[in-house]
């Protein structure tokens, strides 16, 4: 009970629970798309992606604002989309292999800027790495604010672009002959994609950002077979995994939120997929014993 | 001198295996082992009671093959597919390496940052002393040993590979067991993320395997002109990186990942059979080409007719062949040039090199 009123009334575990929650959903309901469109390991490359952005950011204006700096973030996350599917499209590099590269590119390009801005700069660059390996505790109510407002845009604009979104997820030719640019939504569904990883960043970092992206919608995938209960469903997990991690890093000292937040929707991955009706792998074994 | 010599050695180890790891499709089973790897190594410290090298590497070496087998797992329950079990399974691994060292290791020197950037810089500073006499940095030996292993295995069972690679159906028929390649090829993918995280880091690893062996895709069709091309790429860039971050005063693994890029971004646009500008220029040519024979099989047609003289007017042959006239005026500059036609008051008449050749046309 104690924890239940500090979730709603001390200032830093409101802001991480608010925080991650707001991640939760957005990336839940955003992966939901990427995981049908076999896109799971889109969000760790455009994670990786946004460093450069942040650092010319911060280069370029001098601010360490939330704002700017997601901005930063999101550009140099479109970029990298945008040479990634250039790749894919005109090389004969295969998607695998262009993700690997654009990833490790980009933030190796981020952590040459990065490394440079801490041995030239003064102080004020302290915390420029937050934005990358995600410190939640020190969330606040503006980088929650910005957070939100991003995330709300996002969600906006899936329901805008629900039907084309589902159309071209499960028939992409089919979407193509009804008139659907496919190219110019792809991009769009990738765009809100880098928005999801740009609030992620904040909250559980870099490497565990593709795991927010893939895991709810897998284990949403696995209670249902309508899209609309899976994004749903999915955002819920986000939340739920979100709100969880928060509470246990705080109930004991010296606990990171970015990897309590992972293993709880981790937890959550393996009930879904053990137990689920029909799907769960536990029926399959009880179906082969009595065959 | 001792970092760059580092680097090219490690270099070399990853290109041998990234080359393989693009050909099968699997170069991101390198970045998450080389994620993956980190409860491995707290558990070894943590049974070692310190940071000790060999408890570290075999406890990362563990949860390496760990990490393989619970995403080919997971592949096979056909509820989730490859990308996606990569995409949840390195992510929970290094969470828990987060949380295991956030739990048991307060105060030891274990930061997440060291473990994704390393720390070449500092290479120089571990050396191997065999009693009082010093035998140069440990990572000479580290990164010499993973170089030696997998410029072995590759030798050792290069047909294997190849036939594994290129045809795994072929290579299960001929009694060759693809799952014995995948998983030695994925342990040596660990045992060389492992060696190398330590001096270079993780991410540089994963860069060092996939791009210069990407770039090395883009210049040649050939199996061993790829392996060679990939390793110059990569020791190249070793070289180059380092100059790179003592010019700006920056990261060296950055930089060396940096110029690895530039390598590949070359490669993509300049490659003389698979870049992009080659592509451009044989499109444009085969345009030129197509544009060449229909003018000449046109007017070979109107030949002697009432209408010739018509037909072969500059504006009428663009809207007859629907061309647009900047077009038109581009292939009826080249068919002159290459003495195929002739310009005569407005009209274009065929040479009799451009009668001939039209004729072959109409003949094909």
């Amino acid at each position: 009970m104690n924890l239940l009123t500090d979730l709603i009334f001390d200032y830093t575990l409101r802001n991480i629970a608010l925080g991650a929650a707001v991640l939760g959903i957005v990336s839940g309901m955003l992966g939901s798309f990427a995981v049908l469109r076999r896109q799971g390991l889109l969000g760790d490359t455009l994670a990786h992606a946004a460093l450069p952005g942040i650092c010319i950011a911060y280069l370029l204006t001098g601010s360490k604002s939330p704002l700017v700096l997601f901005l930063g973030a999101a550009i140099s996350g479109w970029v990298a989309t945008l040479v990634l599917l250039r790749i894919v499209r005109e090389t004969r590099i295969k998607e695998d292999s262009a993700l690997g590269v654009v990833l490790s590119v980009f933030f190796g390009v981020g952590i040459m800027l990065l490394t440079f801005i801490l041995k030239h700069n003064d102080a004020n660059q302290a915390g420029l790495d937050k934005f990358l390996f995600g410190q939640a505790a020190t969330v606040t109510a503006e980088d929650v604010n910005t957070m939100t407002i991003l995330g709300v845009f996002a969600l906006l604009v899936v329901a805008v672009l629900y039907k084309e979104f589902k159309i071209m997820t499960f028939d992409p030719n089919f979407a193509a002959s009804l008139g659907f640019n496919d190219r110019w939504l792809g991009v769009i569904l990738t765009s809100l994609i880098v928005v999801a990883v740009v609030i992620g960043l904040r909250t559980v970092g870099v490497v565990l950002m593709s795991a927010m992206l893939v895991g709810p919608a897998v284990a949403a995938r696995q209670w249902t077979n309508r899209l609309e209960a899976m994004v749903l469903l999915a955002g819920f997990f986000g939340a739920l995994s979100g709100v969880a991690g928060a509470l246990i890093s705080v109930s004991e000292a010296n606990l990171p939120t970015g990897p309590m937040v992972i293993l709880s929707l981790t937890v959550i991955v393996i009930i879904s997929l053990l137990f689920a009706p029909q799907r769960g792998i536990l029926w399959d074994i009880k179906r082969f014993s009595k065959a | 001198m001792e970092i760059v010599i580092t680097g090219i050695l490690i270099s070399v180890a990853c290109a041998l295996l990234g080359t393989f790891l693009i050909l099968r499709k699997m170069a991101m089973m390198s970045d998450a082992i080389s994620h993956a790897i980190l409860p491995g190594l707290v558990a070894g410290y943590f049974f070692a009671k310190g940071p000790d090298l060999f408890a570290g590497f075999l406890g990362a070496l563990v949860a390496a093959l760990v990490t393989v087998t619970l995403v080919e797992a997971l592949k096979n329950t056909q509820r989730v597919g490859g990308e996606s079990a990569i995409g949840i399974v390195f992510p929970a691994m290094f969470a828990l390496g987060t949380f295991l060292v956030a739990r048991f290791f307060e105060n030891v020197h274990l930061d997440t940052d060291a473990v994704l950037f390393g720390n070449i810089e500092f290479v120089a500073f571990d050396r191997l002393f065999i009693g009082d006499v010093d035998f140069g940095p440990q990572s000479y030996y580290v990164a010499g040993a993973l170089c030696l292993i997998n410029l072995l295995f590759i030798t050792v069972f290069y047909k294997e590979l190849k036939l594994a690679t290129f045809d795994a159906g072929l290579a299960a028929t001929l009694g060759f067991s693809p799952f014995f390649i995948h998983y030695a090829l994925m342990a040596l993918v660990s045992v060389t993320s492992v060696g190398a995280f330590t001096s270079v880091g993780a991410v540089l690893v994963v860069a060092l395997m996939i791009v210069p062996a990407a770039a090395a895709y883009l210049l040649t069709d050939k199996l061993p002109m790829m392996i060679g091309l990939a390793a110059g790429i990569g020791a190249l860039s070793a070289v180059l990186g380092y100059g790179l971050a003592l010019a700006i005063d920056s990261s060296v693994a950055g930089a060396i990942v940096s110029v690895a890029g530039a390598f590949f971004f070359a490669a993509m646009l300049f490659s003389p059979s698979h870049g992009l500008i080659a592509k451009a220029r044989r499109i444009e040519r085969q345009r030129v080409q197509i544009g060449l024979e229909a003018l000449l099989v046109h007017l070979l047609n109107h030949e002697g007719e009432e209408g010739e003289a018509h037909e072969s007017e500059m504006l009428h042959l663009s809207s007859e062949l629907r061309w647009l006239p900047q077009f038109a005026q581009q292939i009826v500059g080249v068919a002159a040039n290459r003495g195929l036609v002739m310009q005569l008051h407005g009209h274009l008449i065929l040479t009799d090199n451009g009668r001939r050749q039209g004729q072959q046309l109409m003949v094909h």
